[in-house]
């Protein structure tokens, strides 16, 4: 396995060039690439057609470390270059990877649009309930309560669920997953890059540094044990109370749909315009 | 279109119609865009147009997004285009900046109207010159153009298009409410009249690609997205493999190039048109619609013994300096009308050395300076 893994990472992680990277030891992050690696690397894609887009944050510096098409975009944003690459280049599998302040904050509009519209690509949302690289500022995914350095006092606001906005937006995929599931999280990842249109998949990921660290999880281990004892899979659920689920991560596939992407809907667009001989509604004219 | 003018006919279009033959004629193949008064006849233009050519068409969720698609399509390889007036212009400046710091290709229109904030939607206004010059942050090159007629809206799209290849840069139309919505006979070039340029890709095998090479011109190769050249592109500051870097002697090389790259081209990016300007005794200096009052101006203060000239600015940044000089030193009084309380004229008072008087006329009420607020100004300047 270590074998394995280790060729893995020569194979699609820029070693030679980008390292050390910038994560504090323990970083869920870590995690998230290798499950992504080993997705791409099971579904056989050519690196030169993936092409990976980040925003700012912790999470978004694996731009710099995988060996594809990379692209770090400003804060929030990552969702709408991706769009436009998408769209130019169909043959690209686009990959975007984003945080939860920037999915749900900075880019919260950006994300419900993506996931409505439903071009064909994969969002991964690294879900550290915390702003970690600007030193432990809440998020939008801040649990109720928890002490953050701008909640001295302790949040007052209720968290986003994210994949419920996706599947509120009706994105084709949406999944839910954490950096302690980490076998399910490769599936997870490979099932959604390969589902055409909009797909989703929130990693809740330890931030020991800046969130762990005020919130009586100090350590890596301590936060996976909180992933472990919180989470619940999705088909065990339905036997649930709504009292039993308060507080717990439901993880696995939440949605899962055949919607027509975009792309496959633009295309259809060309055609009919092609078919147009005569503009419908063609810029006035007359004999010169 | 072209096929239609070469069978003689000629078209009857608006400043915003044009802008979009324009841009499809330059290769433009993505359009992103938010509605938005007066600018979205262009949006429109293109969702009709580009599908049919094999193009893409998208109406984003705001003007942030639109400028994010539009530079991720651009880094694909396709030339794109945005356009939107002020407010969505403001929206836009975040990712502008990326555009310059990634040296991404792509056209941006702005259609002025009155400001600031919602200000004035359908009236005309030239107050968005500064922001198009510096509305993103950080220290950047940027070029902006600005056009005065229909025939110049479809002829600065091409120029723009061609100058935002060739130095990988993003390229600002500034346009307004009246050249928008003015609609002239027009006369579109055919296909093989049009002069385009087309980004330079890397040669070299992808072993060999460094992305933001100083080459001799400062333009390095810009392989698109999918091509093999596998690359990384950041808006932070990088090194020339594009790496993010805190070095000082990367940054400092990087941040020069920008700006070389550019004065480096000065001769072509600068230009500006003359109108009777041999024996001017004393100028207009104008842009955009204001241009096209002073012109007529001009014409009659000849008619009453005024020996007056026009210099007209189809570049506005880089500021034509030489250009300018030549007419400040030629002429005893120069005049700068504006839809604003004095942008350009403050460019105009920043290269001159005392050899003649600036004078400035401003409008800000949303109408446009007629051509006799314009004589009076010179008669006065004159006698």
């Amino acid at each position: 396995m270590a074998e394995g893994m280790t060729g893995l990472v020569h194979k699609y992680l820029r070693h030679d060039k980008k390292f050390p990277h910038i994560w504090c030891p323990g970083c869920g992050n870590g995690i998230v690439l290798g499950s992504l690696i080993r997705a791409i690397d099971r579904l056989g894609l050519d690196k030169n057609k993936v092409a990976l887009v980040s925003g700012i944050g912790c999470s978004g510096r694996m731009t710099t470390y995988a060996d594809f098409n990379t692209l770090h975009t400003p804060h929030g944003r990552a969702l709408t270059f991706a769009t436009g690459l998408k769209l130019s280049r169909e043959d690209l599998t686009v990959i975007v990877i984003m945080g939860d302040g920037d999915a749900t904050a900075i880019g919260g509009n950006h994300y419900i649009h993506a996931a409505r519209r439903n071009v064909d690509m994969t969002a991964i949302i690294v879900n550290n309930q915390v702003y970690g690289m600007t030193g432990g500022q809440y998020s939008p995914t801040t649990p109720y309560g928890a002490m953050t350095t701008t909640t001295p006092y302790g949040m007052v606001e209720h968290a986003f669920d994210i994949s419920a906005l996706a599947v509120a937006a009706e994105a084709s995929y949406v999944a839910r997953c954490t950096v302690y599931h980490a076998a399910l999280l490769d599936q997870l990842i490979e099932s959604a890059i390969r589902r055409k249109g909009f797909s989703s998949v929130e990693v809740l990921s330890n931030c020991h540094i800046q969130f762990g660290r005020r919130n009586r999880m100090a350590s890596p281990v301590k936060m996976l044990e909180w992933f472990k004892e919180n989470a619940v899979r999705m088909h065990a659920t339905s036997k649930m109370k709504p009292e039993e689920l308060q507080g717990k991560f439901i993880i696995g596939v939440l949605a899962d749909s055949e919607r027509p992407s975009y792309n496959d809907e633009y295309e259809k667009v060309r055609e009919k315009a092609r078919g147009i001989s005569v503009e419908p509604k063609p810029p006035a004219r007359f004999e010169g | 279109m072209n096929r239609k003018s070469k069978d003689g006919k000629i078209l009857l279009l608006q400043g915003n119609e044009a802008l979009a033959e324009g841009a499809l004629a330059a290769g433009c193949r993505f359009f992103a865009g938010y509605p938005i008064t007066p600018a979205s006849e262009i949006a429109e233009h293109m969702a009709m147009k580009l599908p049919a050519m094999g193009g893409t068409f998208i109406q984003m969720e705001d003007e942030i997004a639109s400028m994010g698609a539009v530079i991720g399509a651009s880094l694909a390889g396709v030339k794109a285009m945005t356009a939107t007036s002020g407010p969505g212009f403001s929206l836009m400046q975040e990712n502008i900046g990326f555009a310059c710091m990634t040296e991404t290709p792509c056209v941006v229109v702005d259609v002025m109207r009155g400001g600031p904030s919602t200000g004035l939607p359908t009236l005309a206004s030239q107050g968005d010159v500064m922001q198009a010059r510096w509305g993103t942050h950080g220290d950047h090159p940027i070029i902006v153009l600005a056009v005065s007629s229909v025939r110049d809206c479809f002829e600065i799209a091409v120029f723009a298009f061609n100058l935002s290849e060739k130095y990988r840069v993003p390229v600002i139309i500034l346009s307004d409410e009246v050249v928008a919505h003015t609609r002239e006979t027009f006369v579109p070039p055919s296909p093989d009249e049009i002069e385009i340029f087309n980004r330079v890709t890397p040669t070299v095998p992808p072993e060999w690609y460094i992305p933001y090479e100083d080459t001799g011109a400062g333009v390095p190769a810009m392989a698109a997205f999918g091509d093999g050249y596998r690359h990384h592109v950041t808006g932070l500051t990088h090194d020339e493999r594009g790496f993010p870097s805190q070095r000082s002697d990367e940054i400092d090389a990087l941040m020069r190039r920008f700006f070389r790259k550019i004065t480096q081209g000065f001769h072509e990016i600068q230009r500006v048109e003359t109108f009777m300007m041999d024996d001017a005794e004393i100028a207009v200096i104008a842009y955009g619609s204001v241009a096209r009052s002073s012109r007529r101006a001009v014409i009659d203060a000849r008619e009453r013994g005024v020996k007056a000239g026009l210099l007209q600015l189809v570049t506005l940044f880089p500021f034509p300096r030489r250009h300018v000089e030549k007419v400040l030193q030629q002429c005893r009084a120069v005049l700068v009308p504006e839809l604003n309380i004095g942008q350009m004229s403050r460019e105009v008072k920043r290269v001159h050395r005392n050899s003649s008087r600036v004078e400035t006329l401003n409008r800000l009420d949303g109408r446009l300076i007629t051509p006799r607020e314009i004589g009076d100004c010179l008669i006065k300047m004159y006698y």
